[in-house]
């Protein structure tokens, strides 16, 4: 095999085939010395727990209510994000005026608004779609804002030059250029709110994995945790997989190098 | 091929000869903390069809020109107009082809091509087969598919000149567009830019910082003073066209070279005295 064989081989190799059931024999091994099913137990638990937890049907019920608010939220939050930061990216005065706000509001953790938004929403849905919205809020705006003030004068003074009028400007060049970094916030933007649904329905929800891994921690069912985890990771990571594949409809000019 | 003909013959005989360029007496100083001059008192009258290169030391004010006549900057002395029309902005009247690669990277070598035929409201299918008939024009049959970022430097330079070229400007500023190719690249692109000006006589006003090239492509060549950039000399360029590739070793194209190298470097080590000077006493230069 000649040097690029190798390192084809090296970098196609699903490594993964052997970094997961490492890390399974690790935490069969571990669970095994503890010994304690409630502090750490083992895969076979765990696995026994998933296929008991979706024989009855409500892990698929938590999944659909958790995956519910997620989109509901990320949906509110980028069709407010995505033109506010564009009219701001776009227009000074906006920018001047609103931006010195978002700064501010930014660093405060969708966490923190929690308790705000039991006392606004109650418990259910409602707070819910707010923390997913806020969460992904702030990393769509940001983006956005940065692909808004992206666009280059050299491509507006070629499109000028052409013949490009006000609109068209705006569809065929601003907007153009902004869409790259907004792609990316809408990607980081629904990982946060993903993540924030979690944290929301620790406390604010009676349903979905959240409200399921805080159910079965107050039973001691460490088990169902477990599970409850793993879903949620597996699910993330499906989503960014699933963007990521995505992204060569949505961007076809960064997919197509030589 | 007829695509660009019929174009060319279906215009009026007044509107063939279109394209004149007419500066008088005009000043540009560039905004900023002192309004620093960049240009002074530069006229001069560019016919029709001509194809004429501005050439100086650098920071001599030739980009800063050709972007008043381009109409980014507004002059702030002397009229600048185009067929007798004030310059008051960009437009398609006159095509622009940058030193910096302008192509819009989201669009294909196709697309960015047809954008200017879209912009004057020519239908889909139309502007397409137009824009493929100048990307074969420019030598580039078979990369429509290709976003710019999979070309080399040379061939987007070549969707460039054919996209600033497609809406048939009566006017083409370029400013150093082959500054960055490697020589070889350049002297084809000379070739090409040759071959497609004889095909639609557009008025070229080219700005370069290389001599041969000036002396290679231009009936007239305008050398530039040290800043604030005047006129120094205007030089016709009396050389037969076609121009084959060896005439670069010519003695009359020698000749011109020595007269602008001459011109140049003279100018060039005013600016640098100058320079040195305002360095040696400590005073701002003079806005």
């Amino acid at each position: 095999m000649n040097r690029s064989g190798i390192s084809r081989f090296f970098t196609s190799f699903p490594w993964f085939l052997l970094s997961l059931p490492a890390l399974l024999l690790v935490w069969r091994l571990a669970a095994d010395r503890v010994d304690n099913p409630v502090l750490l137990p083992s895969p076979n638990l765990v696995a026994e727990s998933a296929l008991e937890l979706f024989g009855d049907g409500s892990l698929v019920a938590d999944i659909k209510a958790s995956l519910q608010r997620v989109f509901t939220g990320f949906f509110i939050a980028s069709t407010l994000a995505v033109p506010l930061a564009l009219l701001m990216a776009y227009f000074l005065p906006l920018r001047q005026l609103f931006l010195p706000l978002v700064t501010i509001l930014r660093p405060i953790p969708p966490i923190a608004w929690i308790p705000l938004a039991i006392l606004w929403f109650g418990l259910g849905d409602k707070p819910s779609y707010f923390i997913t919205a806020l969460a992904a809020f702030f990393p769509i705006f940001l983006n956005a804002f940065a692909g808004g003030i992206d666009v280059q004068p050299r491509h507006v003074h070629a499109a000028r030059f052409l013949g490009a009028g006000r609109w068209l400007m705006v569809r065929h060049i601003y907007l153009m250029s902004a869409l790259p970094h907004v792609w990316t916030g809408l990607r980081i933007g629904l990982g946060q709110s993903w993540m924030a649904v979690v944290t929301a329905e620790l406390i604010a929800a009676q349903s979905g994995l959240g409200y399921m891994i805080q159910a079965n921690r107050i039973n001691l069912e460490t088990q169902h945790v477990l599970t409850g985890m793993i879903v949620i990771g597996m699910l993330g990571a499906l989503m960014t997989t699933a963007l990521g594949w995505c992204e060569r409809f949505v961007l076809p000019w960064k997919f197509q190098r030589q | 091929m007829n695509v660009v003909n019929d174009q060319a013959e279906a215009n009026t005989p007044s509107l063939r000869r279109a394209g004149q360029i007419d500066l008088r007496e005009i000043a540009i100083h560039l905004p900023g903390k002192t309004r620093f001059e960049a240009v002074r008192n530069i006229s001069a009258h560019i016919d029709a069809g001509e194809f004429v290169s501005i050439i100086g030391p650098s920071g001599c004010g030739k980009s800063t020109l050709l972007n008043a006549i381009a109409g980014y900057l507004a002059p702030s002395g002397g009229s600048l107009r185009v067929d007798g029309e004030a310059v008051t902005g960009p437009g398609p009247d006159r095509g622009m082809v940058f030193q910096h690669n302008s192509l819009f990277p989201w669009k294909t070598a196709l697309h960015n091509v047809a954008f200017g035929l879209k912009m004057n409201g020519v239908g889909y299918r139309e502007r397409l087969a137009r824009a493929e008939e100048f990307l074969r024009l420019v030598g580039l049959t078979g990369f429509s598919d290709r976003y710019p970022a999979q070309l080399s430097g040379g061939m987007q330079q070549r969707v460039e000149i054919a996209r600033a070229l497609i809406n048939n400007p009566r006017v083409v500023l370029m400013d150093e567009p082959f500054g960055a190719l490697d020589a070889q690249t350049r002297e084809r692109m000379q070739q090409l830019l040759l071959d497609i000006w004889g095909r639609f006589k557009p008025t070229v006003l080219f700005v370069t910082h290389d001599i041969d090239e000036a002396l290679i492509l231009s009936d007239r060549v305008l050398v530039m003073t040290c800043r604030p950039g005047q006129a120094r000399e205007e030089i016709d360029i009396d050389l037969p066209r076609p121009r084959p590739e060896n005439i670069v070793v010519s003695p009359e194209f020698i000749a011109l070279k020595k007269r602008c190298l001459a011109l140049v470097r003279d100018e060039a080590r005013k600016s640098l005295i100058d320079g040195l000077e305002a360095d040696r006493i400590q005073i701002p230069v003079e806005a």
